[in-house]
């Protein structure tokens, strides 16, 4: 088990202050993220950049403070919308038989004959780069899984006594779907929406690395790493800083979400 | 005998035909979306796929070779009845034809795919297999905890690291670039080991967590304490017993990742200046080739799902109790 305090008290201490900085990016003492030091530029940390300064002098840490912010809000809300999509077709797919399962079904199947990352790809394209956009490509990209799992959970709920007494009592299809077998399975899909979390940062990270994703000038931590790429012989800090960032960031959101993980498998009496 | 036997090719074959029924649905879908893609750009198909400066006679080429005077559903069909024949347009801005690109561009993509999956397996069979038998030791958790870490590494992250590590300070490979494989194998394979490095790390966590608790599991069936009965040693029963059965759900994972890599390792490929289809792909977004983009995202979709369906079809091969189970 390692230490179970450690475990949960570390990655939050981190998350804490990842969340205090982006919400305070504007108000905490921060240099501008745009302005151009060129004094500074290339340096590594000073009095005036305490993590040093970008190829044109702008101020990595405030920077990377406005960087979490997109961070934070794809990782809050992508996951938000496949769960309301994915939940909603999952429980119709489960509860309907035929043409609207089989449609539900194929559509999903579709989706995921695209490797995600393409997808996402495709569909910032069609939609245009910007925060919105990269956001709501990243929540459809998700809808697929979460439906899927809600599928799952939903299947063996529906031939239990609960269900069939409401069923008896006269309650209507949307009643049953989603005031007596939503609740069942809650549990389930808020803790993938939190594993979740750490993949939208890592896909949002990918896009923007790739030049797809938020546009220019909004700092994100993956362009931050693109354009540290270019001078990764010279001053690897540039690009390494967001990339330490990211990684902790990820690391935290997965080490939680495997304690809540465990907590859940114990109270369930541990068969998984 | 003969009776089961058959009965059994029976069952394997519907279960078989039925995937394959599948397979043509949500290919088919795939290409109603991949055609709406264009479709659906902002703003006037011809412009966005010309750029701004567009000279008359090329709009008018475009718009002619797209048949954008004739409805939705009919430009559908020949879109469709063109891909099927291998013509996917050609692109209006390099003016070569889609298909020979992707063509161009896929060896590079498979030679990563192979390099990758054979380093992925190099580092996952031997620490899963020793993890999975020694369950609850020391080195078991210090790899399941390594392979957490590794987790939270995105590819981009880790392959930078390589390079900083392995190209820049200790100058082993070489940070980017590409040697054909037909012209120097060695100087091939010495330009692709980090690339190729970097997928295995990113794999292997996967693979090994996968073969240590299969491995665990069948470790406890009876025919291992029967295997262990008969006195045979311990690595015996491991090779030769419990790894076959225990290799299902690496199998199936190492399928869908070889459907993806088929389709081009997308980041890899733009972190080590690879030319193979994920970097055509990323490279149609930015030179706004939507043509070329078009293609890519059909080829790699299509690659994909009939990836996918070997690996099943291996699948009910390696375990025969899978067909009859679903047929």
């Amino acid at each position: 088990m390692g230490k179970p305090v450690l475990r949960m008290a570390l990655p939050l201490v981190w998350l804490a202050v990842v969340f205090t900085c982006a919400f305070g990016a504007d108000v905490l003492p921060f240099a501008s993220p745009s302005d151009m030091d060129f004094a500074a530029a290339e340096q590594g940390p000073s009095a005036a950049h305490p993590l040093g300064a970008d190829l044109d002098g702008r101020d990595l840490l405030s920077r990377l403070a406005h960087g979490a912010r997109i961070s934070l809000t794809v990782s809050l809300i992508a996951p938000l919308i496949g769960l309301v999509l994915g939940t909603t077709l999952g429980l119709l797919s489960a509860y309907y038989a035929g043409a609207i399962r089989v449609t539900i079904l194929s559509v999903l199947d579709a989706m995921l004959a695209f490797p995600s990352l393409v997808f996402a790809l495709a569909l910032t394209v069609v939609l245009g780069p910007s925060v919105q956009n990269v956001t709501l490509a990243l929540g459809i990209m998700s809808v697929p899984a979460f439906a899927r799992i809600a599928r799952a959970n939903a299947l063996p709920l529906l031939g239990r006594e609960f269900v069939l007494a409401a069923r008896t009592a006269g309650a209507s299809d949307a009643y049953i779907m989603f005031r007596e077998i939503l609740p069942n399975m809650a549990m389930s899909l808020l803790t993938y929406a939190l594993t979740m979390m750490s993949v939208m940062i890592v896909a949002e990270g990918s896009l923007s690395f790739l030049g797809v994703g938020v546009p220019p000038p909004t700092p994100s931590w993956g362009s931050m790493i693109a354009e540290g790429r270019e001078s990764l012989e010279r001053v690897p800090h540039v690009a390494m800083i967001p990339a330490a960032a990211m990684f902790l960031t990820v690391l935290s959101l997965n080490l939680l979400g495997d304690s809540l993980r465990q907590r859940k498998a114990g109270k369930s009496g541990g068969l998984s | 005998m003969v009776h089961h036997q058959a009965s059994r090719t029976t069952a394997r074959l519907s279960f078989l035909g039925r995937r394959a029924g599948h397979l043509l649905i949500v290919l088919l879908l795939l290409s109603v979306a991949t055609f709406l893609m264009l479709e659906l750009l902002p703003g006037n198909m011809v412009d966005s796929l010309l750029g701004e400066n567009a000279r008359v006679q090329d709009i008018a080429l475009l718009q002619q070779q797209l048949g954008l005077d004739k409805p939705l559903h009919e430009r559908f069909i020949a879109w469709l009845s063109n891909a099927l024949q291998g013509d996917l347009g050609r692109s209006p801005l390099s003016g070569e034809a889609v298909t020979e690109a992707i063509a161009h561009r896929l060896p590079v993509s498979i030679q990563l795919m192979l390099y990758a999956q054979v380093l992925g397996l190099l580092i996952a069979l031997p620490l899963g297999i020793w993890a999975g038998y020694r369950e609850g030791s020391f080195v078991d958790r210090l790899v399941s905890g390594s392979a957490f870490g590794v987790l939270a590494v995105p590819h981009f992250v880790l392959g930078l690291l390589l390079i900083l590590v392995f190209a820049i300070w200790l100058r082993w490979f070489p940070a980017t670039g590409y040697v054909p494989f037909g012209s120097d194998p060695l100087g091939s394979l010495r330009s692709m080991t980090l690339p190729a490095l970097t997928l295995a790390l990113v794999e292997a966590p996967i693979y090994l967590r996968l073969l240590r608790s299969d491995l665990a599991a069948t470790l406890r069936e009876e025919f291992i304490t029967v295997a262990r009965a008969k006195g045979l040693p311990d690595w015996q029963v491991l090779l030769r017993h419990a790894l076959r059965p225990s290799m299902f759900s690496l199998i199936t994972v190492m399928g869908i990742n070889i459907g993806h890599l088929i389709g081009g390792a997308v980041i890899i490929e733009t972190v080590f200046a690879l030319p193979g289809v994920g970097r055509l792909l990323v490279e149609s977004i930015t030179r706004r080739d939507y043509l070329t983009l078009q293609g890519v995202v059909l080829f790699v979709g299509a690659a994909f799902v009939v990836v996918n369906l070997l690996v099943d079809a291996l699948y009910s091969v390696l375990d025969p109790r899978l067909s009859t189970r679903h047929g």
